[in-house]
Parts: C-alpha cells; structure tokens; sequence
C-alpha cells in the first residue's frame, strides 16, 4: 500500500493509529469526567482504555500487514516497519500496565480515573515520537509523552515521596527538553529544515559533516535524549524518579518511556546523522559510562525498586551499544532489546507492586525471604525475570543480549562487546541475590507474604510476559525477523515511491 | 530410528520427567525421580553396543533452529563424548539413590533440578552447534547453583554464588570469543555458521586474534576443570554441597571443563594450542594443580575438602594427558577422567554415608570405626586406593597410560607427574587410617549402622566398575582409541597447516 502523504486522506490512513488512539483518550476523558467516584467506575474506564489500544494496535497491525510505505516528497510521518513495530510495544507495555493497574489503584485508593487517560496520551506521544519523521514531530510527541508521565508519577498525591519524584522529573525533564530544543534550533540553523531525511542529504550534499553549528547542535540533542534515556552522566534524577513513582508507572516509564526515547534517538541519529561520525565515539563512551556506573551502583542497593531503577539505567547502557554499532544489525537489535525489556521489567515490577501493598519502596531484597516456599508462583515467575533480566540462556534476555552482541562484534565494537559481558557478569551480583533470598533463605517470621496480592488481572499480564520470556528464549525466530525488517526499514532510509507509479504487489505475508 | 533420535530423547526425557516429579506428592518424588533416571539409563546402555568405534561422530540429528543467525540444533557423538555421556547417565540413578534419606526438605524440587542438571550435562557432551553448546553450559549452572544454595551446609549461599559467579565469567567470555570467531569465519566464507564442523573446516586467518579467543576458551574451561590458580571455588562448592551435588560436580560437572579442551580450544585454535609458550604455561598449571592439590590435601582436616582438593590433583592428571598429545596420554586422559569420576563419585558417596550416621566430616571425629562398620571400611578402603592408583584397580590404568604418553613429550613433567601419585597415597593412606583403623577411642562411634542394602545399591556398581577397568579397561580404550587418534591428527594436521601458511 502506497500512501501519497500530501492527500489527507492519504495522511489520515497513515496517521490511523495515532487517531485511533486519539479517540480512545478522549472517550476516557469524557467518561471520567461524567463518573469518577466509585472503583467501579476506575474499572470501566479501564477496560474501555485496554479496548482503545486494542484497536490502536489493531490499525497498526492493518498498515504493517498491507505493507505501507510512504510516497512523494518527503513527510512529517515516516511510514515503515520501524514505526509499526515499536507501536505495538508501546501499546502492549501501556496495556500490560492497565491489567496490573486494575488492582494496584484500588487498593492504593487511588481512585483517579484519569491515570488512564495519561497513560493513553502518554503512549500517543510515544507514537508521535516513534512516527516523526520530522525533528518538530518528535518533539511533540516527547512534550506529550512527558507532560503524561510527570502526572502519572505523583498521581499518588498521599505520597510525599511520589510528588518529590514528579516535581524532580517535571524540572530535569523540562531542562532535558529545553537542551533537545535549542539542538534543534542548531540543527535547523545548519540545514535550513527540521525534516530527518532531508536533514540527512543536506548534511551531505553541502557537506556539514563538520559544520560548528550542526555538531553543537547533535551534541545537544545527545544530551537531551541522553536525559530521557537515563544514561550516565544524565541519570541523576531516574533513581529517585524511579523509586518514587507508584510501582506500575514505573514499570511503564522504565519499558515504554525509554523505548520511545531510545526509537526517537536512533531514527534521528541513522535518518539525519548517518554522515556525521561524531555521534559514533561520544555514544560509545556513553555505553560505557552507562553499563559500568549503572551495575555497580545497582550493586550497594538493599530495597528491591531502587536495585531496579539502577538495573534499568544499566539496560540502557547495554541498549547505547546497540545504537554504538550503528548498523541495520544494531538498530534491529536495539528493537529486540527493547521488547525483551518491556516483558521482564514489567512483569518484575508487576510482581513488586504486589509483594508491595502499601509500600513497596521500603521491600528490601531480604524481605523476599523465603517466598519461594510460600508462593511458588509467584516466586518463580519473578525468578524468571531475574534470569532474563541476567541474560541466562532460555529466556528471552539472553537472546536479547546476544543479539546486541552480534551487531556489536559485526562493527567491530570488540571492547564495547567485552564491556558488556563483563558488566554482566557484575549484574549478577544483584539479580542473584533476589533469587537466593526467595529459596535459599527462611522465612523471617510466619505469614511474612500473607498479604501478598497479584489480582487476577495482574496474574494475567504476569504470566503473558513470563510466557513470552520463555518461549522467545527458545523460539525467537518469528520476533528476529519482525526486528530485523524494522532494523532494516530504518537504514533503507525513505524509500520514496514516485506518485503515478504502478503500487507495490507486495499484500499477503 | 534409534541412532538418529536417541541423544534428543536423553536431552528431553530428563526434562519432562522433571515436570512430573514437581507434579506428584513430594513423598513420591524420589521414587519417580529414580525410576526416570534409570530408564534415562537404559535408553543410553544401547549406545555402548551400537557405537561403531571408527564410524567418526554418530547419532547425529541435524535440525534448523535459529536460521537467521546460522543456528542449528546438531547433536552427534563421538567416542569421547560416548563416555561422559554414559558416566553421566550411569551416575545420575546412583546420586539419586544416595539422596534418599540425605535429602529431608522439599524434595520434589531438589530431584526435579537433579532431573534437569542431567540434561544440562548431556546437553554439553552432545552438543555440535557452538551456541547449543553454550546454552547447555549455561543452562547446568543453574540447577547446580540451586542444588548447592538451597539442600548445601552452613556457608551454602557463599558458595553458591562463588560457583556461580567463577562460571559465568569464564563462559560469557567464551560466549564474546565463539561470536568472534563465528564472525571472522562467516566474513571468510560467506556463511555465518555456529556448526562445529563447519568452523573446524574453515579454520585460519585469524592471526592475533586466535591467542585472544584461545584465552578466553581457555579461561571458561580451565575454571571448570578446575586448573590452578582457578580451583578456589571448587573447595567451597564441593564441602557446602550436599552429596549427591558433590558427586555429580566431581564426577561430571569437571569433566566439561577437559572435555572442552578436547572438543573445542584445542581443535578450534591448534596454532595456538601448539604453541611452545601456551604449551609449557598449561603443562606447569597442570604440574602444580598436581602437587599443589595434593600437598593442600594432605593437611585438610575435613574429609569432604580433602577429596575435593585431590579432584585439583587428579585433573592435573587430565589436563597434563591431553596437552601430551599424544596417544597413550590422550587415552590415559580420557580414562582417568572416567575413573575420577567412578571413584571421587564412590568418595563423596561414603563420606556422605559417613556425615549422615555422624553429623560430622572431620577426619578427626572418627577412628576406629572398621570393626563397628566392616562392610563401609572395606568399601571405603578399596574405592580410597582404587583412587590413590593401585594396580588392579582403575586408578592405576589411567595415571599409567598419561605417565607412559607424558613421558615422550615432556620426560621432566613425568617424573613430577609421578611425585603426584606418591603424595596421591600420602594424603589418602593417613586419612584412611585416622578413619577407619586406629584404636576406636570415642564412645559415638560405637554405635554407627553399617552399609544398607540401598547403600549397598548405590555402591556396589561403583566397586564393580572399578575392578572392571582395572582388570581389563580394554573394551573402553577400544572405543574411544579412534577418537583419540582422530583428535590429535586433527590438533597436529591443522597445527602444520597454519604454520606453513604463516
């Protein structure tokens, strides 16, 4: 399917699952507004928020089956593999996240409808920054997203510890914005345009390849993504973001937000710098940074959230060396990556959330005791998080890891590769113990876990994702392909169809 | 139908029997457990007669796994994998068995994990695809973590996370270096493949790089085995384990380490394998794990570390045969690696048999002992000299053969090699007698059981194979004679090779 983005309804076809989601955010809004009292009415809005990223999905699901690609001159929206496919790992992070939320809310009496009108604008702006093939586009779309996390992480207005963490991310974040849009006014300044792929031929066709003006303005936008990915030295505020935000949001901005922070960096740096080798040095050592600060502080840590926070900030880490290969390979390992990190941080932080109750930043890692006898279940799907977060072969991180590894070693990033084994192997110094706590150690007193409480709901999005831990450990073959396609879509750059010309054969797949 | 699908339903069986056993009431589980094992046992017993000893590597069943990547599932057979694989399967029924009344708390798991390490194990004998190897290194780590952190003694947690730990640094090493090689071979060839025969027939161009990797491979299996200086965690590992872990890290578990020597470092970079420098730094390592392990024996006051610091000794032995390269010590090699797995196995057997009438494992605490349990001291006795080495006992036929191989290559190493197996009888002779002779001076030991029959079981087919091999071990060094042979033609030919390309 070609679509001439110059038609609106062209447009419309290929912004169909942004409006979708659109839609369905505000059906929400307005219900919420009309009932908003009663748990019951938390639950319909709920539902009706997991049936609008259902549909969202479903378009996106439409324009990837029928192959849809972009014609004529070159557009504020990219349309490609890349975009589709990180589309439905933000809408299945943001729907993993309203199953566990279901229960989390209640029994945090936290009864605001609207958290899911945030979370569904929250995943619109990932969309938008996913989608944007223009540095304008991206922007908004991180505005949006941004603006809906700051909210979402001191939705808890009981917890002084949860509006610390927003008021600390809204001030960071909007000097993280501030950087990413002076970069951008560089940018423009160098090229004369704000759109990626023409950013791109300008860089070459009038070599700016070391024009002042345009690397200020890329080291900007590094430092700007470089805060919303959380990599060091711009991770001072996740820890503490991290820790304070209600446990499900944080699961959401640990997967989805960095997901869209980490697709918006690649495009811009692949579409836009690909000629400028700049990028490719300070991004290494930002790798590095990131992998050895963020494993061995996670290291000291003694509560189980905040050893998560730093766990994240080292994923980023292994996910900058993805981008350092620079490679289709790279790309498509970065998209594996991510998906693989979406499952095993959200049903890791699903698993706390209900080990939490009303409090789940004082769980210390040695509160886990014993709860492998206690709780089975739930003590090995979080063993399997653990494992997958380790990278242990059979489960989906390992994969993940290798396939990071493989474009890393195919660039020949060698000693990036060899840091991230040997990080790794530090990171089992505190993902081990979790485990080693949960069947090795006895319960400190009895009915230690009693008010343990998954819900139903939440059960189900646990055990969907550490199914899909295990099952892509075995059998990744169908996702490769699908990462590999997008990884792919992305260095292709805009394959621009003359309008006029016959449209593509490709239907079935 | 048998010879193509036997090595994947060992791989699998253990696995889903596993489930069952996490299914059945827990008093059931080791029953159900025991009867898996021996029927795993049974299912490999035909692999001893079908094997054809010139026929190369056999069993093979070749499926696509990852084919984006060059992944296949390959597992096949050799005849020096044939004899892991069968210790493995021959010790898993065995261990079980032990575990019967060692094992008291949440016994389905601690069997379903037994269950699911003798897949794990196998998995690394049969492995032809170097990302299944590495799968199946990694995925036995697990179990025995558990095995060792849940049912280990007092300082268990420590030493499960020091295993652990020492294991993963070396094989996710390996892991960077079979990627490496995967990549400069695919750059070569044009096809990127992690089928072990395919890397050895396009082996070369890989100059400087070849010591990097080597090193690496070097450092996952020479933890394993486990050479000096690497050994400290295998102490801890062994003393905090309970029985059956102990007997299947001893005799299995190091067994991976020299079998990756044999299988992948040595064949895969053999210029580098050949080089004198690498040769004569691991021919010391080995010399001193050989003294040093025996030396640091002889003062251990616990039993349990003593034949744990010997299995140091006794890999040296392995360790020293395989780099000889030549036939006799490649054979003596692989024999002293069955050996030690049959008789450090029947060792930890009794000393758990022993810790579990005493609660102790202090050489001290005991004395005496051989006129109120005649039938273990006599078991005892003669697994003890069986692993010292005396003639007509396996032990001997082994060391023997790598001394006789050893000696052509490197004479000086034999002659400390055999110093080896004099320190070998210092350690294991006193401690025998502190246990077992002497006067019977403390008034505990009078009461202790003799061998049960399910003792009796378990430790009778261990003393059987050990006369066996030390009568006639000419039905074993048959089989495995042409792998021998074919694994040093392999090392030296591709050795000359590169040497002449340089």
């Amino acid at each position: 399917m070609t679509l001439d983005l110059a038609r609106s309804l062209d447009l419309l076809q290929a912004l169909l699952p942004e409006l979708v989601l659109t839609t369905a955010g505000m059906v929400v809004l307005l219900l919420t507004a009309w009932r908003h009292r009663t748990p019951a009415d938390l639950r319909l809005a709920g539902w009706v928020s997991l049936a609008g990223l259902a549909a969202a999905g479903a378009a996106a699901w439409w324009l990837w089956w029928n192959t849809a690609r972009a014609a004529g001159a070159p557009a504020m929206i990219a349309v490609d593999d890349f975009r589709f496919v990180l589309d439905w790992l933000f809408l299945g992070s943001a729907g993993l996240t309203v199953l566990v939320s279901f229960d989390y809310l209640e029994r945090e009496r936290l009864l605001a409808p609207e958290y899911y009108v945030l979370l569904l604008f929250g995943t619109l702006g990932m969309m938008l920054m996913v989608g944007g093939d223009d540095l304008m586009v991206v922007f908004l779309g991180l505005e949006l997203m941004s603006v809906s996390v700051y909210v979402l992480a001191g939705i808890n207005r009981h917890s002084a510890a949860a509006a610390e963490a927003a008021l600390k991310y809204f001030l960071l974040g909007a000097f993280a914005s501030g950087f990413l849009l002076y970069g951008i006014a560089l940018v423009y300044g160098a090229t004369a345009t704000t759109n990626l792929s023409q950013i791109g031929s300008q860089v070459r066709s009038l070599g700016l390849e070391h024009s002042p003006m345009l690397l200020a303005g890329l080291g900007l936008l590094l430092v700007g993504f470089g805060f919303k990915v959380a990599a060091v030295p711009f991770h001072m505020w996740a820890p503490d973001v991290y820790d304070g935000a209600p446990t499900p949001v944080t699961g959401f901005m640990t997967t989805a937000v960095k997901a869209a922070a980490f697709a918006a960096l690649v495009r811009v740096l692949v579409e836009a710098f690909s000629a400028v080798a700049a990028w490719h040095g300070i991004v290494w050592w930002l790798a590095v940074a990131t992998m050895v600060a963020g494993n061995l502080i996670a290291l000291a840590q003694h509560t189980v959230k905040r050893m998560l926070a730093y766990s994240s900030i080292a994923h980023a880490g292994y996910l900058l060396v993805a981008v350092a290969a620079g490679s289709a390979a790279g790309s498509a390992a970065l998209v594996f990556y991510l998906v693989a990190y979406a499952l095993m941080t959200l049903a890791a932080f699903a698993l706390l959330a209900a080990k939490g109750r009303d409090g789940e930043r004082d769980v210390r890692i040695d509160d886990l005791a014993g709860l492998g006898q206690r709780r089975p279940w739930l003590a090995g799907a979080l063993a399997i998080c653990m494992l997958s977060l380790l990278g242990f072969p059979g489960t989906v991180g390992f994969i993940g890891k290798w396939y990071i590894l493989v474009a890393a070693t195919a660039a020949g990033r060698l000693p990036l590769a060899a840091i991230l084994v040997l990080t790794s192997v530090v990171s089992a110094g505190y993902y081990l113990p979790v485990i080693m706590a949960m069947y090795m150690k006895p319960e400190p007193f009895e009915q230690a876990h009693a008010g343990m409480r998954l819900g139903r709901l939440g059960g189900v999005a646990v055990a969907v994702s550490v199914a899909g831990l295990l099952v892509l450990g075995v059998r990744p073959n169908r996702l490769l392909d699908l990462a590999k396609t997008s990884g792919e879509a992305l260095h292709a750059g805009p394959a621009r169809i003359v309008p006029g010309a016959p449209p593509s054969t490709a239907t079935a797949r | 139908m048998y010879g193509q699908w036997v090595l994947t339903a060992l791989l699998a069986w253990p696995v889903l029997a596993a489930l069952v056993v996490l299914l059945v009431p827990p008093r059931w589980a080791k029953h159900v457990a025991f009867a898996a094992s021996l029927l795993e046992f049974a299912l490999s017993v035909p692999l001893w007669w079908t094997f054809a000893p010139n026929g190369g590597i056999q069993y093979v069943l070749d499926l696509p796994w990852i084919p984006a990547w060059g992944i296949r599932y390959t597992v096949g057979l050799d005849g020096i994998s044939l004899f892991l694989v069968l210790l493995a399967t021959f010790l898993v029924p065995l261990s079980v068995l032990g575990s019967y009344s060692y094992i008291t708390t949440r016994e389905r798991g601690f069997y379903a994990l037994l269950l699911v390490l003798t897949s794990g194990m196998i998995g690394v004998f049969v492995a032809l695809d170097l990302f299944l190897f590495y799968v199946m290194w990694e995925v036995m780590l697990i179990p025995m973590y558990f095995i060792i952190g849940v049912w280990g003694g007092e300082r268990r947690l420590y030493a499960a996370i020091k295993f652990f730990i020492y294991t993963f640094l070396g094989s996710l090493l390996m892991l960077l270096a079979i990627l490496a090689l995967v990549y400069v071979v695919g750059q070569r060839t044009g096809v990127y493949s992690f089928s072990y025969g395919h890397l050895l027939a396009h082996l070369g161009g890989l100059g400087a790089l070849a010591y990097w990797l080597f090193g690496a491979f070097f450092l996952a299996f020479a933890i394993k085995v486990p050479m000096f200086p690497f050994h400290t965690w295998l102490p801890d590992a062994h003393v905090e384990a309970p029985t059956a872990g102990s007997v299947i890290l001893a005799a299995v578990l190091l067994k991976m380490g020299t079998y990756g020597f044999l299988r992948f470092a040595m064949p895969l970079f053999p210029a580098v394998a050949l080089d004198p420098a690498v040769q004569r730094i691991i021919v010391t390592l080995s010399l001193i794990g050989i003294v040093y392990g025996g030396l640091v024996a002889m003062v251990q006051p616990d039993f349990k570390k003593l034949i744990a610091y010997s299995s140091v000794a006794h890999l040296g032995f392995v360790m020293l045969g395989i780099w000889a390269l030549t036939l006799q010590s490649v054979q003596g090699a692989l024999l002293v690696m069955i050996n030690h797995g049959i008789s450090t196995g029947a060792l930890f057997f009794l000393v758990g048999m022993l810790y579990e009438r005493r609660h102790s494992r202090l050489i001290d605490s005991f004395g005496g002992i051989a006129k109120v349990v005649p039938l273990l001291s006599a078991v005892l006795t003669i697994v003890s000299l069986s692993s010292i080495g005396l003639p007509a006992t396996n032990g001997f036929v082994g060391e023997f053969l790598v001394l006789l191989g050893v000696f052509r290559s490197y004479p000086l190493a034999a002659v400390i090699a055999s110093a080896g197996v004099i320190i070998a009888a210092m350690y294991l002779l006193p401690a025998l007698q502190r246990v077992i002779y002497n006067p019977l001076d403390k008034s505990t030991n009078e009461k202790l059981a003799d061998l049960t029959p399910r003792e009796i079981a378990v430790l009778a087919p261990l003393v059987a194979c050990i006369l066996w091999i030390g009568v006639y071990p000419q039905p074993i060094l048959r089989r495995m004679e042409p792998a021998a042979r074919q694994f040093i033609q392999t090392v030296r030919l591709n050795a000359a090779a590169f040497t002449a390309v340089r």
